[in-house]
């Protein structure tokens, strides 16, 4: 296994920074007074900007350090936040993507572009560093900024030295990431002249000493002409996990220490004091240790909590692993292998006799049941993903369509099959899209229906069996039937006056042709694209559930299985071949009669409780030359309204199937949507049911049009 | 014979003047393909037929717990259908087929040896008297008085892809 590329972990990492960057920038959008979020947004570009440039993205690095600057200022309380700083932000992370995919493109307009909206919003939202101090005075971090820049244009004025007095503190595991304290130390040593004390308080008793875990705190006293992002740029690696007090020693001593702006992610409590170093526990004796741990609570208690956010994000880390899903593929086909070898054994134990043989077969029989539920869970992942996309979808959609518009998600940590999540995608996309372009009404539409001016969507995922439920609704203005009658009518999709139920007549909007007509932009129903919704959906092995009430909006379910890689199946035998039908199309299934095998030979058809149900005699359709067996059997599929026969010898029964893909040289061979393996190791093959029910129809129409 | 060196296909032996080279027997024919493809020599295994595909691989196989198409070269070289014996194997390839790394059976009818051949006793496949086609053979090489074919996968494969439309499945294949 080779070692992944840098480059391509790093690209990963981006994205999901400017993920999170973005969502940072969304939930300030909502409340621009969040002071965690604009943090949380400047982290975001800070980390960006500095991984980028390691990894040697420098265009992305250059851009990247602009959009720093200005929430850097937002941070510093300078300009504050507003909608349009955040808009401006926004477009930029979307450039900062294409930096990433694009290193070398031509960018540069673009580039400039976007910085010129954003110098513009930074200099309506206020006035660029430097500000009138009334300005400033209006944001409560401003004193701070100008005790800081006081001070340092008044040691500039002298020496251009600052003294600065930095305490912080590495996470426990810090050395096991491979961080090294004394690097760290060395490179802070040489910015100037630096006095380096070590707080040995929250060492343990020996006993509870763990060797590779790092206790030691350090404060230094550093005398420097460099700026003060030069202190950041020595813990940059480390920022996200570590606390770091700055605070800037006035060389006069007239005042207190003035706490300096925070380059933590831990909004230290203003003025907190260091904690204190008593001069006793330089020694590390079991008795000074003893008494440090009524000093050490004052550390965390001082950066309040900022170190309970540190340390519960350090958890998450450590609790989530990334792993390649073509690796996680690989352990399933293992398992696959493994349960097929087991049930081999099993057979074999059950032939034997031999007690102990039985006992051990049964033990490997139990474990590798539970080795593939394992393997299921593990490819789960939780929805959230999903929909974060939609916030800044909606967030666009409302500025396109000039429509305030809410999104409401829900059931966020529902888990689904990682494959399913991302197929799921596109479809959204659509219904989100055709719920606030169509579904929602303007704002004055909206007063004059009595409804709240601002628009309302609500995502929401639910389990249900062997199901995610995933539903899109609206509260707008509800599909136009009459509108879709007609168009459907006109189409010849349907016949003029023909009864249709009405979930029959709602579906009818997924239907190709239906949509992408031109009129269809004025219909007040879905627009463009949902039939490649219900296609999506289909190969999905999903449903679609339609729900509208003119006036209080539209809702869609869509009803997908949990797991792409294993169905339940009904094995059946054809000739000598086996092969699995998905249980989910199978309707009933019956035994063909002698008389209407017989009564069949002219047509194709069996009347089941007065309907007519075509079949397929699947030994003619696989050509398997045998002969058929005495008592034939017909399995009734459908998929939705369809039904059709399938006439085979024998049905094996239940089978639960992990799903193997047919390889590209097989991929013209429609009849079949996949393949699996049998416990004897043999390979069936998974019966394609959407086409068979079309072959079936085919041969229907051609009967009817013979007859 | 100069002249046809000169047209020997360069992407085979890539400026290499040997190749390293598996060779197997089908329908009493030699052939070799290039050692590094070959990912293991199985027994025969049990087939499972596929049907409405190309008789050119008109079946899968179970390749440790992956499902693989089974080729058999004799229908794109259009040799006698001969009986299976004690010797018959199958050869697992993994091959580019449309820019996809894909594994892939054929059955052979022998596996002889892993050996290195010259390119300078390497022919084109001649324009004449031949009753294959020539496209799907990327050189012939003589050894110890016989002609050893190396046959072009990739054209042989794709040739069986284009051939997709006019295959008569029994199903509308339009859809997909």
């Amino acid at each position: 296994m080779s070692f992944p590329d840098p480059i391509a972990v790093f690209r990963t990492e981006a994205a999901e920074l400017l993920e999170q960057v973005e969502s940072g920038l969304l939930d300030l959008n909502h409340d621009l007074s969040d002071k965690e979020q604009v943090d949380a947004v400047f982290r975001g570009l800070h980390t960006l900007k500095g991984s980028g440039a390691m990894f040697g993205f420098e265009a992305l690095a250059a851009f990247t350090h602009h959009c720093e600057t200005a929430f850097d200022q937002v941070r510093k309380g300078i300009v504050p936040a507003t909608h349009d700083l955040v808009t401006a932000v926004l477009g930029a992370t979307d450039h900062m993507r294409a930096l990433i995919e694009v290193p070398g493109g031509d960018h540069d307009a673009a580039s400039e572009t976007l910085l010129t909206r954003l110098r513009a919003a930074v200099a309506a939202a206020g006035h660029p560093a430097g500000a009138a101090p009334q300005a400033a005075a209006a944001t409560p971090a401003a004193p701070v900024e100008t005790a800081s820049s006081a001070a340092a244009g008044q040691s500039g004025q002298k020496s251009g030295i600052v003294t600065y007095k930095i305490r912080f503190s590495l996470p426990q595991n810090a050395m096991a990431n491979g961080t090294n304290p004394i690097g760290l130390l060395d490179e802070l040593a040489e910015l100037g002249t630096a006095t380096i004390r070590a707080d040995l308080s929250r060492i343990p008793a020996i006993d509870d000493l763990i060797a590779t875990d790092l206790y030691v705190c350090w404060e230094v006293e550093l005398s420097t002409d460099k700026p003060r992002d030069a202190i950041d740029d020595v813990f940059i690696f480390v920022m996200d996990e570590m606390q770091l007090e700055v605070t800037v020693v006035e060389p006069q001593g007239t005042t207190a220490e003035p706490p300096a702006p925070q380059a933590t992610p831990a909004p230290v409590a203003a003025a907190a004091p260091a904690a204190p170093v008593a001069p006793s526990t330089q020694s590390t004796s079991a008795a000074a240790v003893a008494a440090a741990p009524a000093a050490a609570p004052a550390a965390p208690a001082a950066s309040g909590r900022g170190a309970a956010q540190a340390d519960a994000k350090q958890q998450k880390a450590a609790e989530n692993v990334r792993v390649p899903a073509e690796r996680l593929d690989e352990l399933m086909d293992r398992v696959g292998e493994l349960v097929i070898a087991q049930s081999r054994l099993s057979q074999l134990a059950g032939v034997s006799g031999d007690l102990m043989l039985r006992a051990v077969s049964e033990d490997v029989e139990r474990l590798s049941g539970e080795l593939r539920d394992t393997m299921m869970v593990l490819r789960m992942v939780p929805v959230a993903q999903l929909f974060g996309r939609f916030r800044r979808l909606v967030h666009d959609l409302a500025i396109e369509t000039g429509k305030a518009i809410e999104l409401v998600t829900e059931g966020e940590t529902t888990e689904v099959d990682k494959s399913v999540i991302e197929r799921l995608a596109d479809p959204l996309v659509h219904l989100v899209r055709n719920s606030c372009d169509h579904g929602l009404e303007s704002a004055d539409e909206r007063r004059a229906a009595g409804k709240s001016p601002t628009g309302r969507i609500f995502l929401s995922a639910r389990q249900q069996a062997g199901e995610v439920i995933i539903t899109i609704k609206d509260d707008g203005r509800g599909i136009n039937r009459e509108r879709v009658r007609a168009k459907a009518e006109s189409s010849g999709l349907i016949a003029a006056n023909a009864s249709l139920s009405d979930q029959d007549l709602l579906q009818l909007i997924f239907q190709p042709g239906f949509s992408t007509a031109q009129q269809v932009t004025n219909l007040s129903g879905r627009g463009v694209g949902m039939d490649v919704v219900k296609r999506t959906i289909d190969a999905l092995r999903g449903t679609i559930n339609v729900v509208s009430r003119p006036g209080e909006g539209s809702e869609i379910s869509l009803a997908i299985p949990l797991t792409l890689a294993i169905i339940d199946g009904l094995l059946v035998r054809v000739g000598s071949g086996r092969y699995v039908i998905p249980l989910s199309a199978v309707e009933e299934c019956l035994e063909l009669s002698v008389e209407e095998d017989m009564r069949s030979r002219g047509r194709s058809f069996i009347s089941l409780r007065d309907s007519l149900v075509p079949f397929i005699r699947l030994r003619d359709l696989f050509r398997t030359g045998t002969k058929p067996d005495p008592f034939q059997k017909v399995v009734v599929i459908s998929t939705g309204a369809e039904r059709v026969g399938l006439v085979v010898d024998q049905i094996i029964g239940d089978h639960q199937t992990v799903i193997k893909a047919m390889s590209k040289l097989h991929h013209d061979v429609v009849t079949f949507s996949g393949a699996t393996i049998l416990g004897d190791g043999g390979v069936a093959l998974i019966l394609d049911v959407a086409h068979l029910v079309a072959a079936g129809q085919q041969q229907e129409a051609h009967l009817r049009a013979a007859g | 014979m100069s002249e046809a060196l000169r047209k020997l296909p360069e992407h085979l032996w890539d400026g290499r003047e040997e190749l390293e080279v598996l060779t197997f027997e089908i329908a009493g024919e030699m052939f070799a393909l290039e050692a590094v493809h070959v990912q293991e020599i199985l027994d025969l295994l049990p087939e499972t037929p596929v049907p409405g595909a190309k008789p050119f691989v008109g079946s899968v196989i179970n390749f440790r717990g992956k499902v693989i198409p089974l080729a058999d070269i004799r229908l794109a070289f259009g040799m006698e259908a001969t009986t299976t014996t004690i010797d018959s194997r199958i050869i697992v390839l993994e091959l580019d087929i449309d820019d996809e790394p894909t594994l892939t059976g054929i059955r052979t009818d022998k596996v002889h040896e892993v050996t290195t051949l010259e390119k300078s006793h390497g022919e084109p496949p001649p324009s004449v008297g031949m009753r294959w086609r020539p496209d799907f053979i990327d050189c012939l090489v003589r050894r110890h008085g016989e002609f050893i074919i190396i046959p072009n996968l990739k054209t042989i494969f794709s040739a069986q892809s284009e051939r997709r439309e006019r295959s008569d499945g029994p199903v509308d294949r339009t859809s997909r």
